[in-house]
């Protein structure tokens, strides 16, 4: 039997939808400097710039995944008053214009800011502004929302009476966590922290705005781009842009479907036409009280 | 390890517009279980026999009352005594199963021994000892989601069973398997060395396996006692029509089957070894005298008792086969069927179902 085909119309909108999208990366594609590409690259500042960027990145992911765990947690299974309100609040990050993340910042942490000032005084930190750590914790701010997300509606969509089941067959609290919970929130676990990753490391706005713009410290590659663009030096900027598109599109690519359909590893086992238990519904949740 | 408990609990109920209305639902019910005996909680559904068991499990908290179990108070909330399932001397079989998706069929039977504390290679030995037992070694690698229901109800089973715990609570474990593995898991279970509760919707399963059965409706134990006492003597509507089952045990060579109570039936089916033999109480005609008729089985016997009971009448005949009839009240009077009379019963061979014990 032939397969049924979808609409011709539904197709040509989904056709335009990419095109918006993926249309002024050709252009970009159109005007790099291929043959300059490998010596712009291999430059001291761009290279600089690089290993600020995954530092950043990679620290502020795992900031996030830290201190994002407890609080998707807290937010998926301890019900309290104002629950939707703190919902709201940690995923304002997602919607805000990264510059006012980067003011908020700067009035909370730097010198004279509510925080800053109490570091300042109590434990002598000076100021985060300028230091690798503020970058750190600028990139946190906008990436830890989409950490959080992901983790709270894979906490969500596991099944509880999993875990009662361990319970009952003499599994303690932490191997229920260890053996059970975390395994099965673990596709929900890497999509967060991808997606986080990725958010980190395409951060701009808060980071210049709160922890500047100096080379070796906060000058990631966003940043590096805009200060080639504005100094003159359209080439290094698209160069290094297509670099940090080559990046990103390898994290999302390594990321798949999994944000949207959390699925459990099945793998070295044969394909099975039944859908995974985690993103099938679940009956009512008989054992709680 | 035995079993006390007196149980006042509140919990959800799987309907919710039962709950909409009541505000949740309550049950109440006193067990007593020697060591090493066998339940069987009975009941139509939601009569609140998950719950019971859920309070035993500590999975459901209780309100009033005691829960003690092999000498150790789990559960008292007048004394503000609870203690949570991984420290109850318990192992649970869910009706749904509830198995761990991410680990294979050996690992999920090795549960129970690895989280005891039993070093990974031992646990999976014990898990295939077990998975032997139910059939299912060659599944050992499988994924749940690879398993049929009936699979999958064994598995659960023999997760639980590994555990080796002094109680072993059972809800519904028999109720997706065919005749066959049935009769076999049957024999499991009576062979492990726990004191056993399990809900069941199956009258021969209760009556095989329990010593004690406990009937629960509408969160109330309306009547308890061995199984041939509640069949002889049904308090309620429930528990009749749920024992309008006359059961016997025996052994069948071709198709006679010779009756533990000594009564030799002839049977439409052919069998050999030990066999249940059931009919219902409406294949049996009752006679004045000895009947000429194509019935393949007919006895004399006495009327032990009549039980009036809407439009029919409940007739407990007694020796050679104590077993239910069931009549019409015209019929009752036209044979001057009384308390202690005598009468012949006929019983067709092809009413009677004959399985493998």
């Amino acid at each position: 039997m032939r397969q049924k085909q979808p609409p011709t119309t539904l197709l040509a909108a989904a056709a335009l939808a990419t095109a918006v999208l993926a249309l002024p990366l050709v252009g970009l594609l159109q005007r790099t400097p291929w043959s300059s590409l490998g010596a712009i690259l291999s430059d001291t500042a761009t290279l600089q710039a690089l290993r600020v960027s995954v530092v950043v990145s990679l620290t502020a992911t795992a900031v996030s995944v830290a201190l994002g765990l407890p609080l998707a947690w807290v937010l998926a299974r301890v019900p309290f008053r104002g629950r939707a309100l703190v919902r709201a609040i940690v995923l304002l990050p997602m919607v805000l214009p990264p510059v006012v993340g980067g003011i908020a910042l700067f009035f909370a942490l730097g010198r004279r800011g509510l925080i800053g000032r109490a570091l300042h005084n109590g434990f002598g930190v000076d100021t985060l502004i300028g230091t690798t750590a503020g970058a750190v914790i600028a990139a946190a701010f906008v990436s830890m929302p989409f950490f959080v997300i992901a983790t709270e509606a894979g906490l969500r969509q596991l099944d509880t009476r999993l875990e009662s089941a361990a319970a009952t067959l003499g599994a303690s609290r932490f191997t229920v966590l260890r053996r059970i919970t975390l395994p099965l929130l673990a596709p929900s676990l890497a999509a967060g922290a991808t997606l986080s990753w990725a958010r980190a490391l395409g951060e701009f706005g808060a980071t210049i705005t709160f922890a500047g713009n100096h080379p070796g410290r906060t000058r990631t590659l966003p940043l590096a781009i805009a200060q080639a663009n504005e100094a003159g030096q359209p080439e290094a900027a698209i160069a290094m842009s297509v670099l940090l598109i080559a990046m990103s599109l390898l994290i999302l690519i390594g990321l798949r479907h999994r944000w949207i359909t959390p699925r459990v590893d099945t793998s070295g086992i044969g394909q099975s036409a039944n859908p995974s238990p985690t993103s099938a519904p679940q009956p009512p949740q008989k054992w709680l009280p | 390890m035995s079993i006390q408990a007196e149980v006042q609990a509140t919990a959800a109920t799987t309907s919710p517009t039962a709950t909409a209305a009541a505000g949740g639902f309550a049950i109440c019910a006193n067990i007593n279980a020697p060591a090493g005996s066998c339940t069987a909680i009975v009941g139509p559904n939601g009569a609140g026999k998950t719950t019971l068991i859920g309070v035993l499990a500590g999975l459901v908290p209780l309100q009033r009352g005691k829960v003690v179990l092999a000498n150790q108070v789990v559960d008292e909330p007048a004394q503000q005594i609870w203690v949570p399932p991984e420290h109850r001397p318990i192992a649970l079989h869910n009706q749904h199963n509830l198995l761990f998706p991410h680990l294979s069929v050996v690992d999920n039977v090795a549960f129970g021994p690895q989280s005891a504390g039993i070093p990974k290679p031992q646990a999976r030995h014990t898990a295939l000892e077990w998975l032997e037992r139910v059939g299912l070694s060659d599944l050992a690698t499988a994924h749940p989601t690879q398993l049929s229901g009936g699979q999958a109800q064994r598995v659960g089973l023999a997760r639980a069973a590994a555990c080796q715990a002094a109680v072993l609570l059972l809800d519904e474990s028999l109720a997706a398997l065919d005749a066959t593995t049935r009769s076999n898991i049957r024999h499991l279970i009576a062979d492990i060395d726990a004191t056993k509760v399990l809900v069941t919707h199956d009258p021969v399963e209760a009556r095989i396996l329990a010593d004690e059965m406990l009937i629960m409706e509408d969160g109330l134990i309306t009547q308890s006692g061995t199984p041939q006492e509640i069949a002889t003597n049904p308090k309620t509507r429930f528990t009749a029509s749920l024992m309008n089952l006359n059961l016997f045990t025996g052994h069948c060579a071709g198709t006679t089957a010779t009756l533990d109570c000594g009564l030799t039936l002839t049977t439409a089916t052919s069998a050999h070894g030990p066999v249940l033999v059931t009919f219902s109480p409406t294949a049996i005609t009752l006679s004045a005298q000895q009947p000429q008729s194509s019935a393949r089985n007919v006895w004399e016997t006495t009327v032990n008792r009549t039980q009036p009971d809407q439009d029919r009448v409940r007739v407990l005949l007694g020796q050679p086969a104590p077993c239910w009839a069931w009549i019409t009240p015209q019929a009752m009077s036209e044979l001057h069927i009384a308390d202690g009379s005598r009468c012949w019963a006929a019983l067709k061979a092809t009413e009677l179902t004959v399985q493998q014990a």
